[in-house]
């Protein structure tokens, strides 16, 4: 697992014989270069206009044509959105449900794609079948059974039903078991000769092991749940069950000039995403990278 | 009985002999109470409300009432073929898939190729390209909503600028879907990128050095070596592009209402609309079913053309 984290880093993809093809490139290179640089300079303009409005006053938000300047620098629209709003609260509710559906996740896929890998049971290949068709499974074309199914069991409009539809990733699994596939079963062995048990091969050993795999599942899965809106929006009825994608969408539609505000809640509501990003940007690159997903 | 015995066939026999040794003795419910803990959440959250679905759709079920209603056997779906509104929808999730793949393939193609290049400054490229991507729909609804605003948005300031009107980005039914594709792309293309800087890892240098001392040029290799390795990831790109397109929801339904007048309604907000507005469970279930099986379909379409590019290899 070492040789896959440390891949992109280590590859020597920029080759040798670079000196000769440098001298080649030139035109192509730099306008292509170029272009790309105006691309990516163009793609954090719809970021960077968010925080300007949102430090603007209202009525500097108006302006016609649009207009990056300042007159009057305030925060007054950031102090706004948490009056105005549950914004606290909808922070709150999305951190327990994205890092409990995380954790959760990362131990029960860990757990099936160790055993899928490494151990021989009854059914195993029908439970690998089943669970890489899975994949093929949309749950957004599940909202209206997964409802039901909450309803029934009067659930709606709580902890259960936001966090438990979001846990069964099949490509977790399929990750995680990639992941095993590739990894040498000496130490498993030596271990299992001194006595060791399923559990204690499966929690002592190899998920030590699986950091790299851990950190790819945790941070994709923590993203990927932190942003569902479909599910929480139909699941949250009160606003005080929201979370941040839910709840941000319920204030779109708002009487009176609220665009600094409405930059400020954008702002904040991926406040936090922006942090995990980039707190771990090589792992979510390398995690791409490393883990099976090509 | 034949499928659990599969796979340690198919081991090389000498590798496996001492495991199997090791762990026979504990073949027992410990290995499957591994699995099961996945299972049961799959079983659950995942197989089950898609049997659910399925049944449901035989049902005239409502929303407000419990149980399953009169049945209605083959009813909702005689009837869902005959709903203009719904085929609508679905054309418009199909015409959203059909306009946003090739730009989500082709656009983040062209900057993996070019930024792989670029020696300094990489996290600069990622950091502009990605960061969308982790961002909730429902800050990227606001931002771009107050950016195609006609009057005051900052695209309308710039095609004042250079002296073109108002396109009616988001008020005209031919326009709107587009504008929503141009957020989309801004959005997500990201995730792809990222793909294909990790397949760009792959190619072996050689390759290039080889091609650079017989005289090929810069664009000669892009074209004959870079991209034809790259095959296998622009596959996995396009066909994970297509699932995500067909599930478009968030970004229409947040930017638009699937407005101006249901012209863009996709077919999940269709969906939501039938089950929660019109609280008509049984009649939306069977769409949820067709949504599926069109899904189902084209992932099967894309895995038989990976097996073939792979066994062709």
């Amino acid at each position: 697992m070492a040789v896959s984290a440390s891949r992109p880093r280590t590859a020597g993809r920029r080759d040798r014989g670079s000196t000769r093809r440098r001298q080649r490139a030139s035109l192509f290179t730099r306008a292509t270069t170029g272009v790309v640089i105006a691309l990516a300079l163009l793609w954090l303009f719809p970021i960077a206009w968010a925080l300007d409005t949102s430090v603007k006053s209202e009525n500097d938000t108006i302006i016609v044509p649009a207009t990056w300047a300042i007159s009057h620098f305030t925060f007054s629209a950031y102090s706004g959105v948490f009056s105005a709003s549950d914004l606290g609260r909808w922070y709150l509710n999305s951190a327990i449900v994205s890092i409990v559906v995380t954790v959760l996740t990362v131990i029960t896929a860990s757990m099936a794609g160790y055993a899928l890998s490494r151990r021989q049971f009854r059914f195993k290949g029908l439970v690998y079948a089943a669970i890489l068709a899975g994949i093929m499974i949309p749950p957004q074309a599940l909202i209206v059974p997964l409802f039901r199914e909450f309803q029934s069991v009067h659930l709606i409009n709580t902890y259960w039903a936001l966090i438990l539809p979001q846990v069964p990733a099949p490509i977790a699994v399929f990750i995680f078991k990639k992941f095993f596939d590739g990894v040498p079963i000496t130490l498993e062995q030596a271990a299992e000769v001194d006595g060791a048990n399923w559990w204690v091969s499966y929690r002592r050993i190899a998920l030590p092991l699986a950091r790299p795999a851990i950190a790819a599942v945790s941070i994709f899965t923590f993203v990927w749940t932190w942003n569902n809106f479909l599910w929480p929006f139909l699941a949250a009825t009160s606003q005080t069950m929201m979370t941040i994608p839910a709840g941000l969408g319920t204030v779109t539609d708002g009487v009176g000039i609220i665009n600094a505000l409405q930059m400020a809640e954008a702002v904040l509501g991926s406040l936090p995403l922006v942090f995990v990003f980039l707190l771990a940007q090589r792992q979510i690159v390398e995690g791409v990278a490393g883990t099976g997903l090509k | 009985m034949t499928a659990s015995s599969a796979p340690a066939t198919t081991m090389p026999r000498a590798a496996t002999a001492e495991r199997t040794r090791a762990r026979r003795p504990r073949r027992n419910w410990g290995n499957l109470s591994l699995v099961s803990p996945f299972l049961v959440f799959y079983v659950l959250f995942l197989v089950g409300p898609l049997v659910y679905d399925v049944v449901l759709s035989f049902f005239n079920t409502s929303l407000v009432k419990g149980g399953l209603g009169s049945f209605a056997g083959f009813g909702n779906y005689t009837e869902l073929f005959r709903d203009h509104q719904f085929w609508s929808a679905m054309w418009h999730t199909i015409l959203f898939t059909l306009v946003s793949t090739p730009p989500l393939v082709i656009l983040p193609l062209f900057f993996a190729i070019v930024v792989n290049r670029i020696k300094r400054g990489q996290w600069f490229f990622r950091l502009a390209f990605f960061l969308p991507y982790i961002l909730p729909s429902a800050a990227i609804a606001l931002v771009w909503l107050f950016i195609y605003e006609p009057g005051y948005g900052l695209i309308a300031g710039f095609f004042n600028l250079i002296g073109v009107g108002d396109p009616g980005w988001l008020s005209d039914p031919n326009v709107a879907l587009y504008s929503i594709v141009i957020v989309t792309v801004w959005w997500t293309i990201g995730f792809n990128f990222v793909l294909y800087l990790a397949g760009l890892q792959d190619i072996n240098p050689d390759l290039y050095e080889a091609a650079g001392l017989d005289g090929a040029s810069q664009w000669q290799q892009t074209w004959r070596i870079t991209i034809p390795m790259l095959g296998r990831t622009t596959t996995l790109v396009t066909v994970l592009q297509v699932i995500a397109s067909l599930k478009i929801f968030d970004q229409i339904y947040l930017i638009l209402q699937g407005g101006p007048n249901y012209s863009s309604r996709p077919a999940i907000e269709w969906i939501y609309d039938t089950a929660f507005t019109s609280q008509r469970v049984g009649y939306a279930s069977a769409a949820s079913f067709i949504l599926f099986i069109v899904i189902l379909i084209v992932s099967f379409i894309w895995l038989a053309l990976v097996r073939r590019q792979e066994s062709g290899v």
